[in-house]
């Protein structure tokens, strides 16, 4: 039966071995490469597994208490959902407690730290202009340790008015060249404040104390600015407390050289709001390395460039702006024409994650609030162990029934089927295991479910194909050409469908947030896993073994056996011979 | 083989076969009484949001004996809602209970005082917030929303504008359905329901896709023929596909049914039940939907267009004529091919029966047919 026929056949069926080698190579190499990276379980989520649960406290700030209120506890549970479950995968879950706690809870083996850090950052984002700055304390060296805000501290330890400092607008990036506002000192004329400093400039290092004295409504502000030493963390950390937006403000940042420089800025232009979306990018023109750009909404790319215009015509260092978040000054550029682009980045030097992490930031928003943490502890699966127990020996149970069912009704057919399955299952298994440190995956009860599901739409394709093959067979083919005749409808059928569930899950996981998007992210995982494994199993196992004579007599167990099928005689159809009736062109 | 496999047999011989198609007012009738029911369950009984939508009571208790299982009993009998107990790394518990004001939560805090035997004065008693947000449901509408316009439009241009409306028709029938019977049973409504729904969803349009690939490829070249009306042919894929379905809806049936009747019947997991309950009301409504519904609304909606009726009109003339020469028309009707692609090319393929007036015996042993070919 293999014999003849065999050029058209052979080409038409491609090469059945190379694809089986290339999907056991795979599975080889990611079930090897599971076991390297030591992940050999999926991480499971809070639910199956349990975590670690996170309380913060809203801080209530001096003449702010009634900011603590519904509205802007829900706007923080969503920021936070965003930022700890940004792709929607890790199972995080953020929820209100009281009148103003929020729980956090993570499943275990997620990164704690980070995690407490993403939610705990405020990132509230002020553009200020610099009335006033200098280099703080003569201890001022390079000592970049964190300030209270953890992540923000972060980004401050590049920034400096240095010249890949500036802020551009997108369309004329030629906006500005160095000048000495690097080492800028701090004179305080200003606009805002009304009142004219004498200008001592001096124009080196560290002249802490009182040089710039103005007088006026906000003496007391210049006072502690001058009597503000930024070398110091706690002092930092208070640096620009109960500051409004709309007030002028102290606050601390380090430049290029690694030194605390303090700043008097004036009230907030533009903020945090204001910013539509923002990103880390590569800078590969000048080299700068990872910076984040920001585009405007239009509101605020019409604050900024009248800020930046007006900016524009001061004198240094009063045409430099800073861009303050959580109260630490992350970069202060300054501004030589006014900028309308609508877009501004910022530059200094962050790596990948710090970037990432303050786009990320910007793009979800800023916190309403403060919060403090209140306590860190662990917490049981959700879940009792003996529901995941029950669920699986459930599980396990159902799918040796259909086993059972495919065995008695597919015969040999089902070892293929079976196989298949077993690929599937292995190939998704690994791939959630390594899922697992890559970007944060985590299983629930709900994916485990889906994942049963899943057993059902794969087994679909095999079925699809069977009935294909023995719908030919009962033409009175044999069974290699009725193979390479039923493979490519059946194909079709099944990429048509598969699409379907993959638009499904592709629209879900752009579209909607939080455990929605994790689940369309396993659908549409197990979807193309189908597809592949049909494709580069299946298929081809059925090539192969429609060769082998057990198959292609048409072994009563072969599941393939042309009598039981009721198959035409050879001879195409006769109509004596066989009942006047017509196979389906299923 | 066995039965289902002589079924499959002679379904594609077409010695047996059931007329989805021309009994469908009965299934019409049938589906819009069970969705009725559904929707009227919905209205009246609600669906009963747990926790996670609409926050509740949230107790926190010191270093106790009592088990996780045992403390959760304790909680959903002082409260009669569904209980989540974590234990905190303090040895204490975590217990949330949703649908609770502050009135309830201090009786339930004395009744948990009592049975895990700790002073409530140290139970400590808050209100929590929803942990999938409002946002998370609007974002999650949206992106159904976007979903069915996309699902629409493609179907429209894969297959055709009728297929994509009754898709959905079957579609919306099977939420409805699985939606309702949650209402009636009065589980919680938890994420893992909406995860099941959305499961369902994507099985739903799956099936029917798969129903529809093959009614396509049926109707190929119809007008080119005048022997079978639209409703016979898709009819006839129906039956040729069936097989294919029973098999598909089986095995996705199976372990979910195990999950349901073995994982949350015999064995009692709660939440086990919630998933697979909608799981599989949903899976068995979509396989009914795809058949029973969807197919037989596409050759309703193809009836009405010009061509169809046309179409009709020839091939019932063609009966009448071929009754009026003696021969009954099915019989006439009954191996003829229908469409013009040569042998070699197609399997042999012949026309469909006319399954609404012809049983299968009566055909056996009928020879040739008559004149009259095309």
């Amino acid at each position: 039966m293999a014999a003849p026929k065999k050029g058209r056949s052979a080409s038409a069926q491609g090469k059945p071995g190379r694809s089986l080698a290339l999907i056991l190579i795979a599975i080889v190499a990611l079930t090897g490469g599971m076991f390297l990276s030591g992940h050999t379980t999926p991480r499971l989520g809070i639910d199956l597994a349990g975590g670690t649960s996170i309380t913060l406290k809203a801080k209530s700030e001096p003449g702010q208490e009634s900011a603590i209120n519904k509205t802007n506890m829900d706007t923080a549970v969503e920021i936070m959902e965003r930022r700890v479950n940004g792709l929607g995968v890790s199972e995080a879950e953020v929820q209100t407690q009281g009148d103003r706690n929020i729980i956090v809870n993570i499943p275990k083996g997620t990164n704690s730290k980070q995690a407490r850090e993403q939610v705990g950052t405020t990132a509230k984002l002020y553009f200020r202009p610099v009335l006033a700055t200098e280099v703080s304390g003569a201890a001022a060296s390079a000592s970049p340790e964190p300030s209270a805000s953890s992540s923000a501290s972060k980004e401050s330890d590049g920034e400096e008015a240095t010249d890949k400092d500036e802020a551009t607008p997108s369309d004329e990036s030629a906006s500005g060249t160095p000048s000495a506002s690097a080492t800028s000192q701090g004179r305080a004329v200003t606009d805002a404040l009304a009142a004219d400093s004498t200008p001592s400039a001096s124009a080196s290092a560290p002249a802490s104390a009182g040089d710039d004295a103005a007088t006026g409504a906000d003496s007391k502000l210049q006072a502690q600015y001058a009597a503000l030493d930024c070398t110091k963390p706690s002092v930092r950390a208070t640096a620009d407390d109960g500051a409004k937006p709309g007030d002028s403000s102290l606050a601390c940042g380090q430049n290029s050289q690694g030194q605390w420089q303090k700043y008097l800025l004036g009230p907030a232009a533009v903020d945090g709001t204001d910013v539509d979306k923002a990103q880390a990018v590569y800078d590969t023109q000048s080299g700068a390395g990872w910076k984040v750009t920001m585009d405007f909404t239009s509101g605020g790319a019409k604050k900024f460039g009248d800020i930046t215009g007006e900016l524009a015509q001061k004198q240094s260092p009063q045409n430099q702006f800073a861009i303050v978040l959580d109260g630490d000054v992350v970069s202060d550029p300054y501004v030589r024409q006014a900028l309308t682009g609508g877009t501004a980045e910022i530059s200094g030097s962050f790596d990948q994650t710090e970037a990432q992490e303050l786009s990320n930031m910007l793009s979800y928003g800023a916190l309403p609030l403060s919060f403090e943490e209140q306590s860190v502890t662990t917490v049981t699966a959700a879940l009792g162990g003996e529901q995941l127990h029950a669920g699986l020996i459930a599980g396990a149970i159902g799918l040796a029934l259909v086993v059972i069912y495919l065995v008695v009704y597919y015969r040999g057919l089902s070892l293929i089927a079976i196989a298949s399955l077993l690929v599937s299952a292995v190939l998704t298994y690994v791939i959630m295991a390594l899922l697992g440190p890559a970007i944060g995956f985590a299983l629930n009860l709900p994916a485990v479910c889906g994942a049963i599901v899943a057993i059902g739409i794969t087994a679909d394709s095999f079925i699809v194909f069977f009935e294909r093959i023995r719908d030919e067979v009962r033409e009175g083919r044999t069974l290699r050409p009725a193979v390479a005749r039923a493979w490519p409808r059946a194909r079709r059928t099944i990429l048509v469908s598969d699409f379907v569930s993959f638009l499904a899950a592709a629209v879900l996981f752009i579209v909607t947030v939080g455990k929605v998007q994790g689940f369309a992210f396993t659908l549409g995982l197990t979807t193309l896993l189908d597809v592949v494994v049909v494709f580069f199993f299946t298929k081809p196992l059925m090539t192969i073994l429609a060769r082998r004579k057990f198959f292609a007599s048409g072994h009563s167990w072969s599941g393939l056996d042309p009598k039981r099928l009721g198959a035409k005689p050879p001879l195409r159809r006769s109509r004596r011979v066989s009942a006047p009736v017509d196979p389906k062109e299923a | 083989m066995s039965k289902l496999g002589d079924l499959g047999a002679r379904l594609y011989r077409g010695e047996v076969g059931y007329d989805f198609v021309g009994k469908r007012k009965i299934w019409y009738g049938l589906s819009i009484l069970i969705t009725i029911t559904a929707i009227v369950g919905l209205a009246v009984r609600g669906l009963n949001m747990g926790i996670e939508f609409q926050g509740g009571a949230v107790f926190t208790t010191p270093k106790t004996s009592v088990s996780v299982a045992q403390a959760e009993e304790y909680a959903e009998e002082a409260s009669g809602h569904d209980a989540i107990v974590q234990e905190l790394g303090t040895g204490g518990l975590r217990i949330q209970i949703s649908g609770v004001d502050t009135a309830k939560s201090d009786e339930i805090k004395d009744a948990l005082s009592k049975d895990l035997k700790v002073d409530s004065e140290k139970i400590n008693a808050d209100l929590v917030g929803p942990s999938w947000g409002e946002q998370i449901a609007n974002k999650a509408w949206q992106g159904l929303g976007i979903f069915m316009v996309l699902v629409v439009i493609y179907l429209a241009i894969a297959f055709e504008w009728r297929m994509a409306v009754a898709a959905l028709v079957a579609l919306i029938h099977d939420i409805t359905i699985t939606v309702g019977i949650y209402a009636l049973v009065g589980f919680e409504v938890t994420p893992g329901t909406v995860i099941g729904l959305l499961t369902i969803l994507g099985y739903s349009l799956y099936d029917t896709v798969v129903v529809f690939d093959s009614l396509k490829e049926q109707t190929k070249d119809l007008t080119k023929q005048s022997r079978w009306t639209y409703s016979d042919v898709a009819n006839r894929s129906i039956n040729s596909t069936l097989v294919r379905s029973i098999n598909t809806t089986v095995v996705a049936l199976l372990p979910v049914a195990g999950l349901l009747f073995i994982g949350g019947g015999v064995l009692g997991a709660g939440m086990l039940n919630d998933i697979s309950l909608s799981l599989f009301v949903g899976l068995a409504a979509g396989a009914y939907s795809s058949i029973f519904i969807a197919t037989p609304l596409v050759a309703d909606l193809k009836e009405r267009e010009p061509a169809m009726r046309n179409l009709k009109r020839r091939v019932l003339a063609k009966r009448a004529a071929a009754a009026s020469q003696g021969e009954s028309p099915e019989t006439a009707s009954a191996d003829e091919p229908y469409d013009q692609e040569p042998e070699d090319a197609t399997p042999a393929v012949v026309g469909p029966r006319d399954q609404r007036s012809q049983p299968a015996a009566r055909n056996r042993g009928r020879g040739r047919p008559s004149g009259k070919r095309r």
